[in-house]
């Protein structure tokens, strides 16, 4: 169907995934209502949670997970040199998500915990971007199948996609939430970017930032309110880098 | 003429994460049948040490995409459990709806597109789109009311944002539940039509003496806390679950290994069903009878047709849960006080996957300490093992062939509806 004179491409697809949950793939058969369209728009031909067809002849190869394994990052310097595109899905692949959490422990503390003699190979945990190039970033924890699929829509009439530039508290107004903040919860709302539709100060959970910062973060402002409510440093700060996506503006 | 036999599956697909299976018969001799798992660990409980508990179940989650509610609920639980936290029944049952619509959206998930593929001969469920559309559709509207009943009652279906410490954050839209209601009354055609396809579907004809550990139901069938009991007569209280799970460490592998009364169990779909018969709604029972599921069943390709009733008796139980979420009053206290305290708590829950386990350990201060995670693919993996070696030694005779073998211990795995990033967390 041709939209503006432009056709429509549908591309090859690859679905892989890494030091991660897979909930973010899982979105991608989720949100039923659209799924069969959703599907229909791209030939997947190597999406190994949903299908047994494996190949690399993909132009377009979704990531998720961040990186914390040698073999993980040969898997991924192959996935690379197959894919014409490739979009890191989700807060792990774009940041290392919460899977950051272990670097300060180091690898031989945390295998001592979790294997006892019997250690792991695993390195610091550390986003796609730092090992091969990325040309589409979609975070979220999990994404939202909604904006995939907006970012989808612009990848297919070749358009170029852009995030919104102001923060979470905009789509709180927009959908009538009451302030958590205001409420008396630590909410990252005023200093993380838009585009999640704010489900969780609406689920009546403060944000916790799992989008990254927006378009210029008063950060400081935000310590110095957060504080003045009674939040402490520790609660702040555990905050800050529970999605390992605050540290450019720390 | 001597059986020479070759199995070589490198990352099963339609399950979640990765493991390989080999299978290598020599001249009619065994010489390797091994399902190993090669996730990359994560280190949950490492992550946790030092963590506010408002941060636990917000951070165990992230465990698993698939079942992130059940994971948050045994978080919550085990900090409850250690803080002397009681939440109100209201909010016990708004759990136990959140924890329905996980069970329908991962059962929907694992029956109608990772497991069917195998007995239509399709790669995976896409073909279905064209080929049959219909069947699609409901495996669409199954997972899909799953999914928004998630949305209403815990915020996200993956990713739960209100199931807190103490209760639950908000009442669900009243309007929303009525509307999911009508939506999962009208589901009974839908179900009987999947039970008629899973009728036709040559299900193999394999069974392995094993143990089913799950919850012990006292009045209906179990899902949140309780005693853990075992199919070989073995009945513990929640808090002694390591008695129940006697984890241990593998040099070559990165997941564990856990054992009870024999060399490895069994838990799921048809462990619950197994042990909890007798709690299944009557329409359920009927199912079972009708897809000549009976307790107890040892052939483990029968989880799928244990999650299938499991799917009818949720939407049943749901229906009459929303009925009562529906004649609160609006002043209906969700949420109780929480005080930390320095102590232990331990939180069960039957995940879609089986039993799962969560424990911390706290400080005064309200902040982790220790922390472990025992997930049900974690428990299941030596059974499924074990089910390989047997399963290979029974069809790996003449007039087997590689392709047939591979598929056959493929659908093994995938009967158990793995999921191996949760159990190497």
């Amino acid at each position: 169907m041709r939209y503006l004179g432009i056709e429509p491409k549908r591309p090859r697809v690859g679905v892989f995934d890494f030091t991660c949950c897979e909930g973010c793939e899982l979105q991608l058969v989720n949100k039923e209502e659209t799924l069969v369209d959703f599907l229909n728009a791209i030939d997947v031909v190597n999406f190994r949670e949903a299908s047994t067809t494996a190949r690399d002849d993909y132009q377009i190869a979704f990531i998720e997970g961040a990186v914390s394994r040698p073999d993980e990052v040969e898997r991924l310097m192959k996935i690379r040199s197959h894919a014409g595109i490739v979009v890191a899905l989700g807060t792990c692949a774009v940041f290392g998500g919460v899977h950051k959490l272990k670097n300060p422990f180091g690898a031989e503390e945390a295998n001592r915990e979790v294997y006892g003699d019997h250690a792991k190979v695993t390195m610091d945990v550390r986003p796609v971007r730092e090992f091969i190039k990325v040309d589409f970033e979609i975070p979220g924890c999990p994404v939202n199948k909604a904006e995939v699929e907006r970012v989808l829509q612009h990848l297919l009439m070749g358009l170029t996609y852009e995030y919104p530039v102001y923060p979470v508290c905009v789509e709180c107004k927009q959908r009538f939430t009451s302030c958590v903040f205001e409420a008396g919860s630590l909410c990252l709302g005023s200093i993380s970017r838009a585009g999640c539709n704010a489900p969780c100060p609406a689920g009546g959970l403060g944000c916790w930032g799992c989008r990254g910062p927006a378009a210029d973060p008063n950060y400081k402002e935000l310590v110095s309110l957060a504080k003045a409510r009674g939040h402490s440093e520790r609660e702040i700060s555990e905050r800050m880098s529970f999605f390992g996506a605050f540290e450019a503006v720390k | 003429m001597k059986v020479n036999l070759n199995v070589d599956v490198h990352h099963l697909t339609r399950v979640e994460g990765h493991g390989n299976i080999h299978v290598k018969i020599e001249d009619g001799e065994l010489k390797d049948a091994r399902w190993e798992v090669v996730e990359t660990p994560r280190y949950f409980e490492v992550m946790l040490k030092g963590k506010h508990y408002t941060s636990a179940g917000i951070l165990t989650a992230r465990i698993c995409g698939i079942c992130s509610i059940g994971h948050c609920l045994a978080s919550v639980r085990a900090t409850e459990s250690a803080f002397g936290v009681v939440v109100t029944r209201e909010a016990a049952r708004l759990r136990l709806l959140a924890k329905h619509g996980e069970t329908l959206q991962s059962h929907a998930l694992h029956l109608y597109f990772l497991a069917a593929p195998d007995f239509v001969g399709l790669e995976s469920a896409i073909p279905l789109i064209e080929l049959k559309p219909e069947v699609v559709g409901i495996a669409a509207r199954v997972k899909s009311v799953g999914n928004r009943l998630c949305d209403a009652v815990a915020g996200r279906t993956t990713h739960p944002v209100s199931l807190h410490v103490g209760g639950v954050a908000r009442m669900p839209d009243k309007k929303l539940l009525a509307s999911l209601r009508a939506e999962l009354a009208a589901l009974d055609p839908d179900l009987i039509a999947t039970a008629e396809l899973f009728k036709t579907f040559a299900i193999p004809d394999f069974a392995r003496p094993t143990e089913f550990v799950s919850l012990k139901g006292d009045a209906c069938y179990p899902w949140i806390g309780g005693d853990l009991v075992s199919t070989d007569g073995v009945v513990k209280p929640e808090r002694d679950y390591r008695a129940m799970t006697n984890e241990w460490v593998l040099a070559e592998q990165t997941t564990k290994w856990c054992k009870l009364s024999r060399d490895s169990f069994a838990v799921g779909a048809l462990a619950r069903f197994n042990n909890n018969y007798e709690h299944l709604l009557p329409e359920a029972k009927a199912l079972a009878a009708d897809l000549g599921l009976k307790p107890v069943c040892h052939n483990p390709y029968m989880h799928n047709v244990a999650q299938l009733v499991e799917v009818l008796h949720v939407a049943h139980e749901t229906l009459a849960i929303i009925d009562e979420v529906l004649a609160w009053p609006a002043s209906t206290e969700l949420m109780v006080p929480v005080k930390p305290r320095a102590g232990t708590g331990v939180g069960a829950v039957e995940v879609p996957r089986g039993i799962l386990y969560h424990e911390y350990t706290y400080d005064d201060s309200g902040c982790v300490t220790k922390a472990n995670c025992i997930i049900p693919t974690t428990q299941n993996h030596k059974n499924i093992q074990d089910d390989l070696v047997a399963l290979v030694k029974q069809f790996g005779v003449e007039g087997m062939t590689d392709e047939r073998l591979t598929l056959l211990s493929s659908m093994l795995v995938r009967a158990y509806d793995p999921c191996i990033s949760c159990s190497v967390h």
